[in-house]
C-alpha cells in the first residue's frame, strides 16, 4: 500500500508541477487559464485518492467547491479576454490587442531559416 | 467477504492510478504542445476520464452513500461544465490569433471573401457600427421590395 501511495501522489504531483510550469511559462493568458483549469483539476484528483487511500470522507464537499471553482474561473476570464476584443476590418477575423506570442515565435523561426 | 473486499480495493487502486496517470500526461501535454488549441486538448484529459476513474475508485473505497452521491455530482458537473468552458477558451482563443493557423489543417472559421462585421455578443462597447454583409443587405432589399 505504500508503494501505492508514493506511486499516486508522485504522478499527481509531477502533473501538478508540469501544470505550474506552464502557469509561469505562459505566453498567453489564455494558456495560463487552461494551466490553472488542469491544476484545480489535479487538485481536485489528489483530494479524491486522500479519500479514497484513507477511507476519509470529510474531504469529499471540498471535492464539489473546487471544481465549481475551476468551472467559474476560467468561464469569467474567458468572457473577460472576449470584451477586450476589437472587430477587424481586414480579413474577417477578430483581432485581439497584442499580436500572439506563438505567430511571432513561429514568425522569427521561419526568418532565421 | 475479506475476499471481496480485497478485490474491491485492487480494483479500486488501479482506477485511482489510471487516473492519476492521466493527470501526469496532462501535465506534460501542456508544457509540451505548442499553442493554445493543443495544450487544451491534453488538459482536459484528466478533466473528464481522469476524474470519472479516480471517482470511481474512491467511491468503491468508501463506505456510505452519502460520499457516493457528492462523488457522482462531481463527476456530472465535471461532464456538464467541461465542454462549456473548453468551448469559450478556444472562441476567445482563435479570435486573439492564439492558435497556429499554420499548423490547422482545416479552418472552418476562416472568412474567404470579404468578412461581415457582425457583432457576436463579446464586443467592447467603443466597437465600430455592424457592418452586415451582402446576404443580409441583400434579404433587406428583398424585403423592402415586397
Amino acid at each position: 500500500m505504500t508503494v501505492v501511495y508514493w506511486l499516486v501522489y508522485g504522478l499527481l504531483g509531477t502533473g501538478a508541477l508540469l501544470a505550474l510550469v506552464r502557469l509561469g511559462l505562459g505566453p498567453s493568458l489564455l494558456d495560463r487559464v487552461v494551466a490553472t483549469d488542469t491544476l484545480l483539476v489535479i487538485i481536485a484528483a489528489g483530494l479524491a485518492v486522500h479519500a479514497g487511500l484513507e477511507r476519509d470522507p470529510t474531504v469529499v464537499p471540498v471535492l464539489v467547491v473546487v471544481s465549481l471553482l475551476a468551472f467559474v474561473g476560467s468561464v469569467s476570464v474567458a468572457r473577460y479576454i472576449g470584451g477586450m476584443l476589437l472587430s477587424s476590418t481586414g480579413d474577417g477575423q477578430d483581432v485581439g490587442l497584442p499580436e500572439s506570442a506563438e505567430e511571432r515565435t513561429a514568425r522569427s523561426l521561419e526568418v532565421e531559416r | 467477504m475479506s475476499e471481496v473486499q480485497t478485490a474491491a480495493d485492487v480494483v479500486a487502486v488501479v482506477l485511482m492510478l489510471l487516473g492519476a496517470f492521466l493527470c501526469l500526461t496532462a501535465g506534460l501535454g501542456l508544457v509540451r504542445f505548442p499553442d493554445v488549441l493543443t495544450r487544451m486538448h491534453a488538459g482536459t484529459k484528466p478533466q473528464v476520464l481522469g476524474v470519472l476513474l479516480i471517482m470511481v475508485g474512491a467511491a468503491i473505497r468508501l463506505q456510505g452513500w452519502s460520499a457516493t452521491w457528492m462523488l457522482l455530482l462531481v463527476a456530472v458537473f465535471q461532464m456538464l461544465t467541461a465542454p462549456v468552458s473548453a468551448h469559450m477558451i478556444s472562441r476567445v482563443a482563435y479570435r486573439r490569433r492564439h492558435v497556429r493557423r499554420d499548423r490547422l489543417l482545416v479552418d472552418e472559421l476562416r472568412a474567404e471573401t470579404r468578412p461581415d462585421r457582425v457583432y457576436r455578443g463579446d464586443e467592447p462597447a467603443d466597437a465600430p457600427p455592424e457592418e452586415p454583409g451582402q446576404a443580409l443587405a441583400e434579404s433587406r432589399r428583398e424585403d423592402e421590395a415586397r
